[in-house]
């Protein structure tokens, strides 16, 4: 069953045409690579995606319910969480606090006046909280201001604070863009446990061939806002297309 | 105790006992002395401003401290409490409760529509809206509004107002079911008198009451969203929370802090004028924020006694008064030092007031809190989790 549907999806900017008719469907259940070089639309297409930008034409559905014209905040309570390029986190926080609040907006909803009570007497947001930084191997930096962690450890809590909002739908942008090897490695490992524990659906975009073909169960390539081809990562990798739009030789 | 951490829990009781004690521990100095004359503060009419405008400073603490955004405009809430305050004088009677609930009432309801408006933009535009909305409202109570207002004059209560629930024996000037407001005890002892004003004790109460539940507010789940929205906007929505009524809610409740200040100096003295909306009061607020530790509990309240104090205990300081106290060094090195002090007292108190600001803001940009922090680290009594905590949560 398909968890995602974009049909006939348009967006320019000015003369550029960004996204020119994508359609694209995320299987329940799946990990959904896209692939494709430098300025295809990808991250245009993700916004389209979580309410950042609205398309000149087309249809998004998720769930069966449309999310064009409903804002971030809507769309992230209907369960698709996003995961930046770079890790947007609450910088001046502290980790723990960090986690506390995604808590609190799958409990509580987009607002909720709750001025009185303190933070310190919600046991159960707590724990659940502290859960989920020890699944993420984080809990004994949950006192740390997020702003002096590691490179890795800051993608780490931005997974954490998208994992405890139990997501239908993770979206994921070059999550291992600019890091190193060993930080690579560590966060391809963090996505299957999550894809093995939580079995939740992900459409990821990412640069990294590695990371791609490790992780991917189908891949659309994208090339010039349109999508080229939709395949196995099996069949993709040796798709003539496919190598000679995008691959290269030498990648793979 | 009372919902508080322990820590919170003795700043909240440091803060009750100051407030209660005020009219002594201001009062250092014997009455009829020369440097009682100049710097004792423990006068009604002084101590009602220290804590008055130290409710301010707490409820715009609120939205500054918590959210980052500034407002300019922040004078307006307490001269519309001040406006509502005089008319439930005029209208209603002497008695301040319903004087003081309308005053918060009305800056509540200005609050919402002006902080919807606001707040459709963030950063110096948002501010600059506020600071729009306040000059407008300062020049209609000036003119187009003179029936309610009373124009230049000021609004005051005259004796052909209605004042419907007023009975013969009641008193003529604001009171709380008959306990005056400038009714007072004067206790003399030795060379000292202190005295203690009933107007002062009832917005010391309050005073109590809003920091308390200001210390609620920042330690609760809603205070938390707020120091997210000024740390993350893009975060924040991404997670699904809204911020636009998290923003109007802190709007809107330091809004309700202002007029609360407002109707409290109207249940002082019972007039007001528009000149308690113009933009100079509204940055006066900014600096009593800043000047004490945006973002901390207590530095708003230091920071508008401080002002307060320099305002009226500076103010009056003269040349005269100087050469009394130099009167002991020769002629040539007091006249040279009243010379070099002259600019910066009397009326060359907003000065030493420039001069003090710049200070903090250049040496100390963590207000006079973290002035107070690196002395306690001084005597060694700034443990190292403490400032570990700090980073956290807001610290006191
Ligand atoms: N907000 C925008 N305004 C104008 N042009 C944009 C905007 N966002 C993206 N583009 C253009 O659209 C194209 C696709 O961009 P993008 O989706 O970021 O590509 P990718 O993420 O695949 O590298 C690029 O040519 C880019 O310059
Ligand atoms: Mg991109």
């Amino acid at each position: 069953m398909s968890i995602l549907e974009v049909k006939g999806v348009n967006k320019r900017f000015g003369g550029l045409q960004a996204l020119g008719d994508v359609n694209l469907s995320v299987q329940e259940n799946t990990v959904h690579a896209i692939i494709g070089p430098n300025g295809a639309g990808k991250s245009t297409l993700l916004n389209v995606l979580v309410g950042k930008l609205i398309p000149d034409s087309g249809s998004v559905m998720f769930d069966g319910q449309s999310v064009l014209g409903r804002k971030p905040h809507e769309i992230a309570q209907m369960g698709i969480s996003r995961v930046f390029q770079t890790p947007e986190i609450f910088s001046d926080l502290s980790v723990m606090e960090n986690v506390i609040i995604p808590c609190f907006a799958k409990r509580d909803g987009a607002f909720r006046m709750h001025g009185i009570e303190s933070v310190a007497s919600e046991a159960g947001i707590t724990e659940q909280a502290e859960k989920m930084l020890d699944e993420v191997n984080m809990l004994d930096k949950r006192h740390m201001t997020a702003s002096s962690l590691s490179r890795g450890d800051k993608r780490r809590l931005e997974m954490a604070m998208c994992l405890v909002q139990e997501p239908r739908l993770l979206l994921l942008d070059e999550p291992t863009a600019g890091m190193a090897r060993a930080d690579t490695e560590n966060t391809i490992q963090l996505l299957k446990d999550i894809r093995k524990q939580r079995g939740i659906t992900m459409a990821i975009i990412e640069h990294d061939m590695n990371v791609v073909f490790s992780l991917a169960e189908r891949i659309t390539v994208l090339a010039q806002g349109t999508p080229l081809v939709e395949d196995t990562p099996d069949k993709i990798k040796d798709h003539p297309k496919v190598r000679e739009a995008y691959l290269g030789e030498a990648q793979v | 105790m009372l919902g508080l951490n322990s820590r919170d829990f003795k700043l909240f009781a440091i803060v009750c006992i100051m407030a209660l004690v005020a009219p002594i521990l201001l009062n250092p100095f014997p009455t009829d002395s020369a440097l009682g004359q100049s710097f004792n503060a423990g006068y009604p009419a002084l101590m009602q401003r220290f804590v008055i405008f130290g409710i301010l400073a707490i409820g715009f603490n609120i939205l500054f401290g918590l959210t980052g955004y500034l407002s300019f405009g922040h004078a307006a809430f307490l001269g519309m409490g001040s406006y509502a305050a005089v008319w439930m004088f005029k209208l209603l009677s002497y008695n301040v409760l319903p004087a003081i609930v309308l005053s918060v009432i009305v800056a509540g309801i200005f609050a919402v529509v002006i902080g919807y408006v606001s707040l459709r933009r963030s950063g110096i535009y948002f501010s600059i809206l506020t600071l729009a909305f306040a000059q407008m409202s300062y020049q209609l109570a000036y003119s187009v509004f003179t029936p309610i207002t009373n124009g230049e004059t000021g609004l005051q209560v005259y004796n052909a107002d209605p004042q419907i629930l007023m009975s013969p024996g009641d008193p003529t000037s604001p009171h709380l079911f008959g306990i005056t407001m400038n009714g007072q005890t004067q206790v003399d002892m030795g060379g000292w008198s202190f005295v203690f004003q009933n107007g002062y004790y009832l917005a010391a109460l309050f005073l109590i009451a809003s920091f308390y539940l200001s210390i609620r507010i920042f330690r609760s789940p809603m205070g938390l969203m707020l120091r997210a929205i000024k740390s993350n906007q893009t975060r924040m929505s991404y997670v699904g929370l809204n911020t636009k009524p998290y923003m109007l809610a802190a709007f809107v409740i330091s809004g309700m802090y202002a007029g609360l200040a407002g109707g409290l100096l109207a249940a002082m003295d019972p007039l007001t004028g528009a000149e308690r909306m113009f933009w100079t009061a509204s940055g006066e607020i900014v600096v009593m924020a800043i000047l004490g530790g945006v973002g901390t509990l207590i530095g708003p309240v230091l920071g508008a006694g401080l002002i307060k104090y320099l305002e009226n205990i500076v103010s009056k300081i003269n040349d005269g008064i100087l050469h009394s106290w130099f009167s002991f060094l020769p002629d040539w090195l007091d006249n040279l030092l009243v010379t070099v002090i002259h600019p910066f007292i009397g009326k060359g108190w907003h000065l030493t007031l420039g001069l003090l600001f710049m200070a903090v803001v250049i040496f100390l940009p963590g207000g006079l809190v973290q002035g107070g922090q690196k002395i306690m680290g001084l005597f060694g009594r700034n443990k190292k989790s403490d400032a570990k905590d700090g980073a956290k949560t807001p610290a006191e």
